[in-house]
Formats: structure tokens, sequence, C-alpha cells
């Protein structure tokens, strides 16, 4: 879990290529302009896997992107997904043996290369698993992880753990595009003392 | 812990003459304050854990499973939140405040009409109505006494709080469709410093546990109050899995597994029930015994019948604009109109608005759960655009809504589970409906591009699962919550109310603990319990 949204902290899971040697990455770049860019020490990500390849994290990954298409969303905030989707299989053999027999079975249908498939296919065969064991485990980790994470604050536009101390002096009543309600229903801002 | 927050006094388990509450919420937390300062000793006993403001966690997940009741549970019935959360029918809290931890502060006083719904809706098919055996002048001045001591705004010179974004939008969506009373409400959350607790610093992390005390919640109120008259003892961890009766039929002791898993008895003079609807004839159930087969105090065969949940509904809306729901009171604002009774709208009952917001994290997890897709992301690309209600109506109570044991799901101690069954009731979907086209037109009135009708989270309002009767053979207990076959056995929590009223609970649970404190004491000092 990822709470913190300091810059100093890393808010995604990068990690110094040196390190990893011999482990499987996803590696990423953020788009040019991501608005998230100021808020994590590099441009480059990466995602150190314990139970997936790389080609299979890009097919989960593709796959959730079908799930849950936000165009402008960074990959790097899908990857968190797929982090969370790597780890279980990792722990837990029967989640692993769920997610290898749906990649290969995308992968079947893609004459091997499911990602080299044209999209609107892709979307064709996500839909077609709908009621399945690796969509629906698919399908809630991802509406569990996509949306629950300090990246995708920033990018939906909500506050987070910057609400803690309060909005009262810092934009809770700031809409200007409709009228104030009259004081009879609207109460008055404390005054500190 | 705080300093204040210590117990001062502790009592031994043989100690027969103390009156042990069995939850700390809104009604038990309530009534040990109210019993401890008229000098009777008192017990507190809490399964969950002790926290203090410092530890609460302004993220909805983590919070949740911090706070949150998570002790297994199984669901059956039409409802939809059998199917989006079968493992979890409501949303309460397991920790020293109950619920009063994450509610949201709204404090309305059940209306007159409703303490008499078989009265006034008549015989309605499929519910099982009872009038209140109480009216509204014997609720008043106790009224008044739970709005002074929770700090109501708008009540006892208090003002209103501050209106936020999410509320400016219902208002203006509202009074353009010509509704009239708007405001941000009756509210139990210090819109000005009062009884040592701060004002509201409109955070929004309610439903996540005031860090400012700013709300009222037994925990930092009722609680340290209670402790601090050395006649209360509050027993976190302690989760009570059986209350026992003597030869007589009167109940005795309580047993309770403590923190380190040990099974322990406290013996009573008197045992109040405050566990929440759904616990509450639980253990009412799980206490059956030769002398009462089919579990304490149920006689009437009523024990976890008459389940209600209110109506509840949400609509969302996206604006061409920011809005920011998140900032802020998370129930910032109440339209009272369509609370009226008025049958014409093919509906007895009526229902409140009043604005919601969840964190990113809940909205996506409650807006529709199951959904994928563009229609699903398309409305959280527009979160920060986005305004919600949420609609709190009455609903009807039936025998078949009811909590049962479970005996093929077994809890921690190998206890049967409590399983909900509840099917809507077609006047129920007749308010929804109603409520859900109400709501669209509001927030259409100001502007709203998209619409979204959202369908119950896990019951927050829990109610009715020992109610209250004038005539044993009706209910569970009498208008002082006194159970109608064990005397020293009360029902001291939201499980008492005889039906739901389109009014958030809380006060009226807080106004029944008064007046029931000063019955105990009386009873007690008469020695009739
Ligand atoms: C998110 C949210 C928002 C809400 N907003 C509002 C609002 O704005 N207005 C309003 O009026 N109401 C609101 N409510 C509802 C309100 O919180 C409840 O109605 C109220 O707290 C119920 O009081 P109670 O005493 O019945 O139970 P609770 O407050 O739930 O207390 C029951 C306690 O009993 C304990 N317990 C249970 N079983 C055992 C056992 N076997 N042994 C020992 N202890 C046990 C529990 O751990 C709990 O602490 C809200 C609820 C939620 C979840
Ligand atoms: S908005 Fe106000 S009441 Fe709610 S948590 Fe914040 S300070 Fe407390």
């Amino acid at each position: 879990m990822l709470r913190k949204t300091d810059p100093s902290h890393e808010p995604i899971p990068l990690t110094r290529r040196g390190m990893l040697q011999g482990s499987s990455l996803l590696i990423g770049v953020l788009s040019a302009g991501s608005a998230l860019a100021p808020f994590v020490p590099s441009r480059t990500w990466a995602l150190e896997l314990s139970a997936l390849d790389e080609g299979q994290a890009r097919i989960v990954m593709a796959f959730i992107k079908h799930l849950y298409p936000h165009p402008s969303l960074d990959d790097a905030v899908y990857a968190l997904v797929v982090k969370a989707v790597d780890q279980k299989a990792a722990a837990d053999k029967a989640t692993r043996l769920i997610l290898l027999e749906g990649i290969g079975h995308l992968n079947a249908i893609g004459n091997g290369n499911w990602l080299g498939r044209d999209v609107a296919l892709q979307e064709i065969d996500v839909r077609a698993l709908e009621g399945t064991p690796f969509f629906s485990y698919l399908r809630v980790t991802s509406v569990n992880t996509l949306y629950n994470n300090p990246l995708a604050f920033k990018h939906f536009g909500y506050g987070g753990e910057a609400g803690d101390t309060g909005y009262l002096y810092t934009g809770f009543n700031d809409l200007k595009w409709l009228p104030d309600p009259p004081p009879s229903a609207s109460g008055p801002i404390p005054k500190d003392d | 812990m705080d300093q204040e927050n210590t117990n001062k006094i502790q009592f031994e388990k043989n100690d027969d003459s103390v009156v042990v509450i069995i939850g700390s919420g809104a009604g038990g937390g309530t009534l040990a304050n109210e019993l401890a300062q008229q000098g009777i000793k008192v017990v507190l006993l809490e399964a969950g854990d002790w926290h203090t403001q410092t530890d609460f966690i302004a993220d909805e997940w983590p919070s949740f499973t911090q706070l949150a009741w998570l002790d297994p549970r199984t669901t059956s019935g039409t409802w939809r939140v059998a199917k989006d959360f079968p493992t979890l029918p409501a949303w309460i809290c397991k920790t020293v405040g109950g619920t009063t931890v994450h509610w949201a502060g709204a404090s309305l006083r059940i209306q007159p009409h409703e303490l008499q719904t078989r009265t006034v809706y008549g015989d309605i098919p499929g519910a099982n109505l009872l009038d209140w055996p109480i009216t509204r002048a014997d609720l008043d001045p106790f009224y008044d006494l739970a709005e002074k001591k929770m700090g109501v705004t708008r009540t006892n010179g208090i003002p209103g709080l501050p209106g936020n974004n999410n509320f400016k939008v219902l208002y203006n969506g509202a009074t353009k469709l010509g509704y009239k009373e708007v405001s941000t409400g009756r509210m139990a959350i210090n819109s000005e410093p009062r009884d040592g607790r701060t004002h509201c610093y409109q955070r929004g992390f309610c439903f996540q546990g005031c860090r400012t005390g700013a709300k009222w919640s037994t925990l930092y109120t009722e609680i340290p109050k209670a402790l601090a008259t050395g006649k209360c003892e509050v027993r976190a961890k302690a989760q009570v899995v059986r209350i026992e009766h003597d030869a007589q039929g009167k109940a005795a002791a309580v047993l309770y597994f403590d923190g380190e898993g040990n099974l322990q008895r406290q013996r009573a003079r008197v045992v109040a029930l405050a566990a929440n609807s759904i616990e509450s004839p639980r253990l009412l159930l799980l206490s059956a015994s030769a002398m009462f087969p089919d579990g304490l105090a149920n006689g009437s065969g009523q024990v976890g019948q008459n389940y209600m949940r209110h109506l509840t509904a949400s609509v969302y809306a996206t604006f061409p604009n920011r809005v920011d729901m998140f900032k802020g009171t998370t129930m910032a604002g109440i339209v009272g109109d369509e609370a009226r009774l008025d049958p014409k709208r093919g509906f007895v009952g009526g229902y409140h608005m009043e604005t919601i917001s969840l964190g990113l994290p809940f909205y996506a997890a409650f807006l529709n759960p199951g959904a994928w897709g563009r229609a699903f992301t398309n409305a959280l690309d527009q979160y920060a655009n986005t305004a919600g209600m949420w609609i709190v109506g009455e609903d009807m109570p039936r025998e078949t809504n009811r909590v049962t044991l479970n005996d093929t799901t077994k809890d921690q101690f190998g206890l049967a589970v409590p399983n909900v069954h509840y099917d809507d009731h077609p006047n129920d979907v007749a308010m929804r409906d109603h409520a859900f086209a109400q709501g669209a037109a509001v927030y259409q009135a100001a502007g709203a591009k998209d619409v979204y009708l959202v369908p119950p989270y896990p019951s927050t309002h829990n109610l009715g699962t020992c109610r209250m009767s004038d005539k044993p053979r009706d209910g569970v207990c009498n208008k002082f919550g006194q159970t109608h076959d064990v005397k020293n056995l009360f029902i001291s929590d939201g499980s008492q109310f005889t039906t739901g009223a389109a009014e958030n609970p809380t006060l009226t649970i807080v106004t029944l603990a008064i007046r029931q404190s000063r019955f105990i004491a009386e009873q007690m000092k008469q020695g009739t319990i």
C-alpha cells in the first residue's frame, strides 16, 4: 500500500536496474507532459516481477486497460495493478494457475502473440471472458488498486491524505460557478481563537 | 490511550451489583455515561479495540480495515447488497465508540406520525407495521437533552455548519426545483468550539473517524465522561458470546472472550444489549437455553425479525466544472421536503436527500459494483466534477426480513454467524424510484451532464430486530427497552426501533438511551430489578 504523496518517498515501485539482475522487469516511461511527472523522482519506472515474466505482465497490463480504459491515465498507474497481481501470483498458487491459464488462452487466440492482435479484436476477447475466474480476479484487483493510490488521486483530482488537516482554509467552499446559498441555509465560517 | 480515557476503577468479575452494557456505540456508550452520572456501577464491554483520534487513518480502505466490523456474516434475499457484498451486509464499526466513529452526524427527530405508522399508514400488505408504544411528547424532553449533549447544529442556538461545494450544488438544484427545506441541516458536528471539542475543519474524512473531535462520538464524549465518574469500567476487546440467566429466568452474567482469547464470565445485576441490530438479536439467539429454547427474550418469536436498513440509494451527477465533493463534511446538506407523508406519490413514508461524498477508492468500489468498461471509466474520469447525495427513506418492517443464525458458517469462536435476509417491499421500490427521479431532477436543475443512480451500500442504519411493542406478543421490549420476558435485560440500541422513520437514527438511539437510563436507575432504586 502506498500512502504517502510526499515526492521524497518513491511513489511508484521505481527500482534501479543494476540491483535487479536476474529478475524480470516491466519498464515504462511516463508520457511526455504527464501530470504525474512532478510527483515521481524519475520519468522512468520499473516494476520487478516475481511470478510473471515480462511478456505475461504486458498481457495483464493490456487486459486491465481494456477493463478500465482511461486514455490519459499513465501506464505507471496501471503498473500498480500488475504489481498487485504479480505479488498475489507469487504468494498464491491458485491465483498463479488462474493467471497462467487465462494468459495462455489469450495467446492461443492470438497465435502465440495476443498483444499483436488488433485492439478491437482484443476488446472482444476480453468481453468473451467475462464470468471466468481470470476475468473476475483481474477486474476486482483492478478496481481495488487502480483508484486506490496517490498517483491515481492526482490524476483523477482527489485530495486523499492532503485533506487530513482540513479544507476549511483551503477551498472547501471555493466553487464559483453557482451562487452562494444564503446565510439562512449555510452557517458562518468559524473564527479561530 | 489518552490520559482521560483510562479506567479509574476495575470491578470484580463476580461483582453482581454492576450493570453490564454490551457495545459502546451510540446506545451503549451513552447509556454507560448516563448511568455512571447517576452513580450506578457500569462495566462496558466492547468487542473492538480502543483507538484514539490520533490513530485514525485518512485513507478509506486502511481506515475501514482498522475500524469496521469484519467478522464473517452471510446474506440472502433479493436485495442487491446480497449480490454485491454477500459477506458484508452492514457497514458498522467494531471499536470503542462503535459506529459513532464512522457516522456522519446527521441528527433529525423522528416525525410524530412516524411513531404511529400502523394507525396512520394503515394495513400495508406484506409489512409488519406497528405503532411505537411512545409518542413524540414522550420523547421530546429527551430529544432536548440529546441535542444539547451532542451539540446538534440549528438547535440550542448553535449555528449551522458552513456549506461546502457539494452543498452548493445540492442547494442550487433543490431550490430551483422548488424545495424549501434545504440547509446544512442539523448535525452533531461542532460549528463552533463546544464541550471541550474544537470546530469542524472540513476534512471530509467523517466516515474515517474525526481527527479533530468536532463530530460527536461516544469515543471522546460519553465514554471519557463516564470514566471520569469513577463508576464505569470499559473493557475493550471483550466480545460477548452469551448472556446467562439464573433459575428464576433473570439475566445473571455474560460470557465474553477477552483480548487473549480467554473466556471470562462477568456477573451482573442488569444487562443492557447495545451491539447494533445484527449482533444484538444474534446474541439473544445464541443465548438459548432449556428455559428459553428459542433464544433469550424471544417469547414473541420477533427476535431478529423486522430488520430494517432504511431505503438508501445514492445519486451522483457530473458537471462541466469542478465540485471537489470530497472537501469538507461528508453530509453537508439536507433536503427535507420529501420526508412528509403524502401517499399520492405512490408510497407511504418519506425520505431525505443528504449530500454524500466518497473518496476515489470508495467511489470506484460503490458506484456500480461489478461494472467495468467505458461507461464506468467515463464516470470516474469526471470524479473531480461530481456531486453526490444519499437517499435515506423509511423502509417497511417485514417479519421475513430478519437476522437468523447460520449454522453452516462459524465465526472465530466457532459460533454460528448471523445471516441477514432482506427483500425490498414494493413500497420501498416505489419510494426508491421516486427518490431517484427527484434526485436526478435536483442535479439536472443545477446543470448536470450525466446522472448516476447508485444502488445501496452495505447497511449503515441497522434497525428493528428487537422492536419495542406495547403488547409482549408483538415485539421484544417495552417502551423503555426492557425486554418483555426478562425484566433485568434491556435493549439499548437501534434494534429497539418499532419502525424506521425517514430520519437518520442516531439522535433517537441516544434519546432512548437517556430515557432508559432514568428508568433503569428508578427500577434499581425500587428494587424491581
Ligand atoms: C458511514 C456511516 C455514516 C453514518 N451516518 C449517520 C448519520 O449521519 N446520522 C445517523 O443518525 N446515523 C448515521 N450512521 C448510523 C449510526 O452510526 C448508527 O445508527 C449508530 O451508531 C448505531 O448505534 P448502536 O448503538 O445501535 O450501534 P453501534 O454504534 O454500531 O455500536 C455497537 C457496538 O457494539 C459492539 N459489539 C457488537 N457485538 C458485540 C459483542 N458481541 N460483544 C461486545 N461488543 C459488541 C460493536 O463493536 C460496536 O462498537 C452512520 C453509519 C455509518 C457506518
Ligand atoms: S469534516 Fe469536520 S466533522 Fe468531518 S471529520 Fe472533518 S473535522 Fe471532523
